[in-house]
């Protein structure tokens, strides 16, 4: 009988055990639906040269990392080192989507802050970043040699999550 | 005072009235859109459906979606449209598969467990003795 005096116990531990997951778990991340899927289709102008347009398929055969960005995010700004790090280890070119953006301001921030990008596409409607499944940015995905997404990363990048994640997948997807 | 009441609560129905006035000419495509809408969730504020949100992101949703129906896409389609791009959880009813099974099952599970406990104690209870009532 004496058990009976723990069932309270119990069942406060059990509750707590279940709030110490949720708490540490991020309703903002999301699996995203695109990995282990084609990378979505886009012809899209370059921020730099309007008139000329960039296709996917242009970069088939190379694994990339493509960061989508505004002026207007505040929170890109945060990770702008850490991007220009990736970029400058030389892993895999870094393509920037100029995601909902005036094409004078997302110049001019790249004039201020640094131009990590191999090359930077143009979203005006923000077209591709719906077919991207964008919603919180910034936004990085992996894309391998056949054009497959291998990883996605919403919220900033860190050099934590450049060093550890980023840059060994790149290794591992170019050795393949 | 009432009268001058009953006047100003006439004038703010009819202004929210004006407020949500459908975007487009077509007053049954715009049915279509917020029912849709309704079925969504705003990624942005995720307590929120699309037809509540005003988010950016949501607005882009929303006319994506007009979009998508006049092309003559059906409902099916256009939902089809936003789970390839945003994953199960755009959906406010997730479909039945093996990571959400969890989630439909779960309240019977705990209800059976419930009416299991229920019944386990009730039993063991001794009935209560003739002398007590009286």
């Amino acid at each position: 009988m004496n058990r009976r005096r723990f069932i309270p116990l119990a069942l406060f531990g059990v509750t707590a055990a279940f709030l110490a997951v949720g708490l540490t778990l991020d309703p903002r991340e999301l699996p995203s639906p695109l990995i282990g899927k084609r990378a979505p289709a886009f012809a899209l102008p370059l921020l730099h040269q309007p008139d000329k347009v960039f296709s996917h398929d242009e970069m088939l055969g190379t694994v990339w990392v493509l960061n989508v960005w505004a002026s207007w995010c505040v929170s890109c700004r945060e990770e702008h080192a850490a991007l220009t790090a990736l970029a400058r280890a030389g892993g895999a070119p870094v393509v920037g989507l100029n995601y909902k953006d005036e094409a004078e301001q997302a110049l001019a921030w790249l004039g201020r802050f640094g131009d990590p990008y191999a090359l930077s596409l143009y979203d005006r409607e923000g077209r591709l970043g719906m077919d991207y499944g964008v919603y919180g940015m910034p936004e990085t995905f992996v894309i391998d040699r056949k054009g497959v997404v291998r990883y996605k990363r919403v919220g900033i990048l860190t050099p934590e999550i450049v060093r550890e994640r980023i840059l060994p997948l790149v290794k591992e997807l170019q050795r393949a | 005072m009432p009268r001058f009441f009953l006047v100003f609560l006439s004038v703010m129905t009819a202004f929210s009235a004006f407020a949500a006035s459908p975007v487009s000419e077509n007053p049954d495509l715009e049915k279509r859109v917020m029912a849709l809408a309704e079925e969504l969730r705003c990624l942005v504020c995720q307590n929120q459906t699309l037809a509540d949100s005003h988010a950016a992101l949501a607005i882009d949703l929303k006319n994506r979606i007009r979009e998508l129906l006049r092309e003559g896409k059906t409902e099916r389609e256009v939902l089809d449209f936003m789970v390839q791009r945003y994953g199960d959880f755009v959906l406010y009813r997730p479909p039945l598969r093996a990571t959400t099974a969890l989630l439909w099952a779960g309240p019977f599970i705990l209800l059976a467990l419930g009416v299991t406990g229920l019944i386990v104690w009730l039993r063991k209870r001794k009935p209560p003795e003739a002398g007590v009532i009286q």
